[in-house]
């Protein structure tokens, strides 16, 4: 199935995925009516140390412990993708805690967010990866193993 | 055509269903419940009470999830027998079902000390079962005085669901500080004084000698009037039934990485069980629903015919309480790495070149890589671990590490 | 302060209704022209700084960038225009030789707009390129003069070694060093999927590229940067830089701070030391030591590889031409005065050199009246910006054109022309590894064959049109063009018609 990779020889560290990210997830039409002034929430996160940069978002495990561990039963896999039902969830954070990746965050009212590939907003494809201006994030189908 | 007969109806016995169906689309499941609930979120019961979740929400699998796994259900079940010579599992109403592996998903009860005059109190729980928590939705109707005795994890969350609901919320507990069996003092002080902050009372080093009716003569001299209580001094894993049949148990019933017990063809997973800690090596209770999920998926699995192990189980909590986040995991034990943080505390535990266990209060982001250090006993000279220890960060980790986990299929 | 303060020549205008503080510009900016202001959410500008290359106005997720000409000008004066009188300005703050890059941005005369190109109408069709087979492969090096027959009567094939390219154009010198390891990557994945050539210029070739060998000339300039044995066998071809349309007659320096790691090693010269290319080669005085070089490097090389001698443009480039045929040289490469650069003296590069129309019109028609033009193949350059520049240099006589400034557009220049600083924000000018990786080889030679893909659809559309079906048939046919706007003089240079005639 495909999923977002990142490759972080390419990642510039500029954060514009955690914008379209932000933004394609706020179901707003304009950016900066959806993005100014606010915090934002992406379900994408810039990580690195001064040498390095590269995006970290749900990884969509073939065997994802989050869902195993959600104590709401709020995170299931289908069609090979994580989501979850954010009416379920109440922000225990007990999928941060066993999240390998550190993958998953809280939104602005302490519910658990996760990338969920775009699959559940307008954009059809992951905004990240669209946005992303050095290829750095790529949606694609991969090998186990490759 | 294969017959399993899980007995419990909780995340285990979900974890069981759903190892046994990885491996066999066709045998029989059948459940043995003692509730008369469909599989429900146990933890959620504070949240409930608090009315951040609903009766709707609070299944821990969609309304057809029996039917579609191939499962029959036999609710309202208290107890059962089994006979491992005639593989059979005989139920209280007198039935006998066969079975070619059975699982033992019994889970665990409250704890209820025998103290003096206990029958006098009028009001007075447990908080366990999704039918504690609408019993006491039902006695707090209107605000009430509440002593909860015991200020572990049942306890506390109990005294956080009913806060808006109570008038005022005492909690007492013979230990010094709160939540002893995951915090230490210090942590624990952080905590107490954000729950105190929010109105809870806290007597500590203290404990109920007698009731009287609606009032506790305290060990300490004084009394509190109460008008509801909650007894949550601690659970016991159920093992009675597994003993029966000659299971060896101790605090739990005692299983191996393949969840089997120590009578071939009878499983165990859950809270009723005793497995080893990864952390440190022990036989412990781990009764946490990750764990209760992992070992009932391996149980099924190795129940029908497959090969699975759990070897990496350790004790892992995250909580919260009014906003303020908690999360242990592991083995407090070896070298002290800490910070103290604005409102919360980090403390790393590392022996013998692996991270042993922490407790963060406070922030906690990414702190599934500290768990993830710790349940695959990473070396930590592979990593950076002066930055790990500072931020939990994935730079930490070799490049190399990093493209197989953000550039390969995981 | 006071006389030394030179008014910004830009301005960077945000558009505080759009700006959603992400700090992208901030980050990206390697001028350091944005900053957040300390302890808030607003970003401000620092206008000083800016170059124009509008990397944040192209990365800013609201579009809420722009940047303009400032418009505080000196008083207007049609003889001391405002860019003369701050040249002044700088050189009297700083004492020092201006330094500029990229090609001449003079407005000097472009030949190309003012040639036309023919089209069928009914006296014979045009062919549709959609239909109808079109060739674009061109061959570059020495051909037979005449047929020649064996002892058995068969006829002799073997050619001397040739440049076989899939269209008529090659990517044009520009070294590791000048430029980015990744914009080397993008040119040479590029040139190989495209089956053409790319130029190493004097940098050396690294390790990493000698997989693109067959698609690779590698050059041998007068500082013999990164120049032996394994070098040279590893080339498609061998090109001798005499010159370079930017900067004739003068050689160049690339400072010692950005001879690090890869760079120092492919050059074959300690860290930290200037590289100095000496204006001339200094075995080559008389044009007979050019013949010296040009064979010792196909002795080199068992003959196997075509040997390129590159020349700038300038006033005798018709004879000079001629000496370099008569040396046994291949091909003869001719860089006009509009070429590009890493960096040059400002005075330089506006001012030496001539237009590469003119020159390729003199030198294609000097090498046939003496009756050797098949002894060469030539190549143009120096600002060949489009599918019709590259026709109508065909047409003019020549055998393929070098293009790179249009290559490094491909990649994202923005043409700021301060390749010099080093701080190149499109990853291209650089060697600043956090810049460097803001080039992703994936993405620069996909476009490269995007630009070159388009280029090749143009030129068959234009070839269709005129009825002509291989560039090689193209190759010299001036009757294909007309000029517009020109002299008599210039008409004759070009050897076309007026339009009209």
């Amino acid at each position: 199935m495909k999923r977002v990779y990142v490759n972080e020889a390419w990642c510039l560290g500029c954060h514009l995925c955690e914008y379209n990210c932000a933004f394609a997830n706020s179901g707003l039409q304009d950016m900066a009516t959806a993005l100014k002034g606010k915090p934002i929430y992406p379900r994408i996160h810039i990580e690195g140390s001064d040498a390095i940069t590269y995006a970290v978002s749900c990884r969509h495990c073939t065997d994802p412990i989050c869902v195993k561990s959600c104590i709401a039963g709020a995170i299931r896999k289908r069609d090979g993708v994580v989501r979850i039902d954010q009416t379920k969830c109440v922000g225990c954070l007990t999928c941060v805690l066993v999240c390998p990746y550190g993958a998953l965050s809280p939104n602005e009212n302490g519910v658990m967010q996760k990338c969920e590939l775009c699959l559940q907003n307008s954009c059809g494809e992951p905004a990240c990866v669209t946005g992303c201006p050095n290829r750095a994030i790529v949606y694609e189908e991969r090998e186990e193993d490759a | 055509m294969n017959e399993y007969i899980i007995i419990g109806n909780g995340v285990a016995a979900v974890g069981c269903i759903e190892g046994v169906r990885s491996q066999d689309a066709e045998g029989r499941i059948t459940v043995i419940s003692k509730e008369r609930h469909p599989v429900y979120c146990r933890p959620l019961i504070s949240y409930y009470l608090e009315g951040k979740t609903d009766l709707s929400r609070m299944p821990y699998r969609d309304e057809d999830f029996y039917e579609k796994s191939g499962c029959r259900v036999l609710y309202g079940l208290a107890s059962a027998q089994i006979d491992p010579a005639k593989q059979t599992v005989t139920t209280d109403d007198g039935k006998t079902l066969s079975y070619t592996s059975v699982c033992v998903a019994t889970g665990s009860s409250p704890f209820v000390p025998p103290i003096a005059g206990l029958d006098t109190v009028p009001d007075k729980f447990s908080f366990m079962t999704l039918d504690d928590a609408l019993a006491l939705e039902e006695a707090t109707q209107t605000p009430k005085r509440v002593l909860i005795v015991g200020a572990g994890l049942i306890g506390l969350k109990c005294a956080e669901g009913l806060h808006a609901r109570a008038a005022s919320i005492t909690v007492c507990d013979l230990a010094d500080h709160v939540l002893p069996s995951i915090l230490d003092a210090d942590c624990a002080s952080i905590l107490q004084s954000h729950l105190e902050q929010n109105g809870i009372r806290f007597m500590l080093s203290d404990t109920v000698e007698r009731f009287d009716g609606c009032t506790a003569h305290m060990r300490s001299g004084g009394t509190v009037d109460f008008d509801v209580l909650v007894m949550a001094v601690g659970v016991r894993a159920n093992t009675a039934l597994a003993k029966g049949c000659g299971c060896e148990t101790n605090r739990g019933v005692l299983v191996g990485d393949n969840m089997e017990t120590t009578v071939s063809g009878i499983y165990a997973a859950g809270d009723c069980t005793e497995g080893t800690d990864a952390s440190c090596g022990q036989k412990r209770v781990l009764a946490i629903l990750p764990n209760a999920y992992m070992q009932g998926f391996t149980a099924g699995v190795n129940m029908a015919g497959g090969t699975a192990r759990f070897d990496n189980a350790i004790p892992m909590n995250a909580i919260s309480f009014f906003g303020l986040h908690v999360m242990t995991a592991g083995t407090y034990d070896g070298e002290l790495y800490e910070e103290k943080t604005d409102g919360g505390c980090k403390k790393l535990y590392t022996k013998d070149d692996l991270l042993k266990g922490f407790i963060l209060i406070g922030d906690t982001t990414r702190a599934g890589l500290y768990t993830s250090l710790i349940r695959e006993r990473t070396s930590l000279q592979t990593i950076n671990f002066e930055l790990m220890k500072k931020v939990a960060t994935s730079a930490a980790y070799s490049s190399e590490k990093r493209k197989r986990s953000f550039g390969g299929v995981v | 302060m006071g006389v030394e303060y030179l008014t910004p020549e830009y301005e960077v205008i945000r558009n505080e209704n759009r700006c959603i503080a992400c700090g992208v510009c901030v980050r990206q900016c390697a001028n350091e022209v944005h900053a957040f202001l300390e302890g808030t959410e607003k970003i401000i500008s620092d206008d000083a700084k800016c170059v124009d290359c509008q990397r944040c106005v192209s990365l800013c997720p609201t579009h809420a960038l722009k940047i303009v000409k400032n418009d505080c000008r000196l008083r207007e004066n049609a003889n001391w225009d405002n860019d003369t009188i701050r040249e002044v300005y700088k050189q009297a703050n700083s004492g020092g030789v201006l330094l500029s890059s990229m090609g001449n941005p003079k407005p000097l005369p472009v030949y190309w707009d003012k040639i036309l190109i023919n089209a069928s109408q009914v006296t014979n069709p045009p062919i549709d390129p959609l239909r109808e087979p079109m060739e674009t492969r061109v061959f570059l090096g020495k051909r037979p003069q005449k047929v020649e027959r064996g002892a058995d009567g068969k006829l002799r094939c073997e050619l001397l070694p040739m440049i076989e390219l899939s269209m008529p154009i090659m990517f044009s010198a520009m070294s590791y060093g000048s430029i980015s390891y990744n914009a080397h990557a993008s040119l040479a994945r590029a040139a190989q999927a495209l089956g053409i050539c790319y130029n190493t210029g004097e940098g050396g070739l690294h390790e990493d590229f000698y997989a693109y060998g067959d698609n690779t000339i590698v050059q041998v300039a007068s500082g013999r940067f990164g120049v032996h044995e394994n070098y040279l066998e590893a080339a498609r071809a061998i090109e001798i830089k005499m010159g370079q349309g930017a900067k004739p007659g003068i050689g160049g320096h690339l400072p010692g701070s950005k001879i690090v790691g890869d760079v120092s090693r492919t050059r074959m010269i300690p860290e930290g030391s200037d590289a100095i290319t000496p204006a001339p080669h200094h075995d080559i005085y008389p044009i007979e030591d050019l013949r010296q070089l040009v064979f010792s490097l196909k002795d080199a090389t068992d003959y196997r590889k075509p040997v390129i001698v590159k020349v700038a443009a300038v006033h005798n480039i018709a004879a000079i031409a001629s000496g370099i045929a008569r040396s046994g040289a291949d091909v003869i490469a001719i860089d006009g005065f509009r070429g590009g650069t890493g960096a040059a003296p400002t005075r330089i590069r506006d001012n030496v050199g001539i237009p590469i129309e003119l020159a390729l019109a003199a030198v294609d028609q000097r090498l046939r009246d003496e009756g050797i033009r098949n002894d060469v193949s030539l190549v143009v350059g120096g600002s060949v910006r489009s599918a019709s520049d590259v026709v109508k240099a065909i047409a003019l006589g020549a055998d393929a054109c070098y293009i790179a400034t249009a290559a490094l557009l491909a990649l994202g220049c923005h043409l700021c022309r301060t390749c010099q600083s080093g701080k190149c924000n499109w990853g291209i000018a650089t060697q600043r590894p956090d810049l460097v990786k803001r080039l992703n080889p994936d993405v620069g030679s996909e476009r490269l064959v995007h630009l070159m893909d388009a280029w090749r659809h143009e030129i068959k559309e234009l070839m269709g049109g005129m009825g002509i079906n291989s560039v090689e048939a193209l190759r010299g046919n001036r009757l294909m063009l007309r000029g517009v706007g020109l002299t008599e003089k210039e008409l004759q240079i070009l050897g076309i018609a007026h339009a009209g005639e």
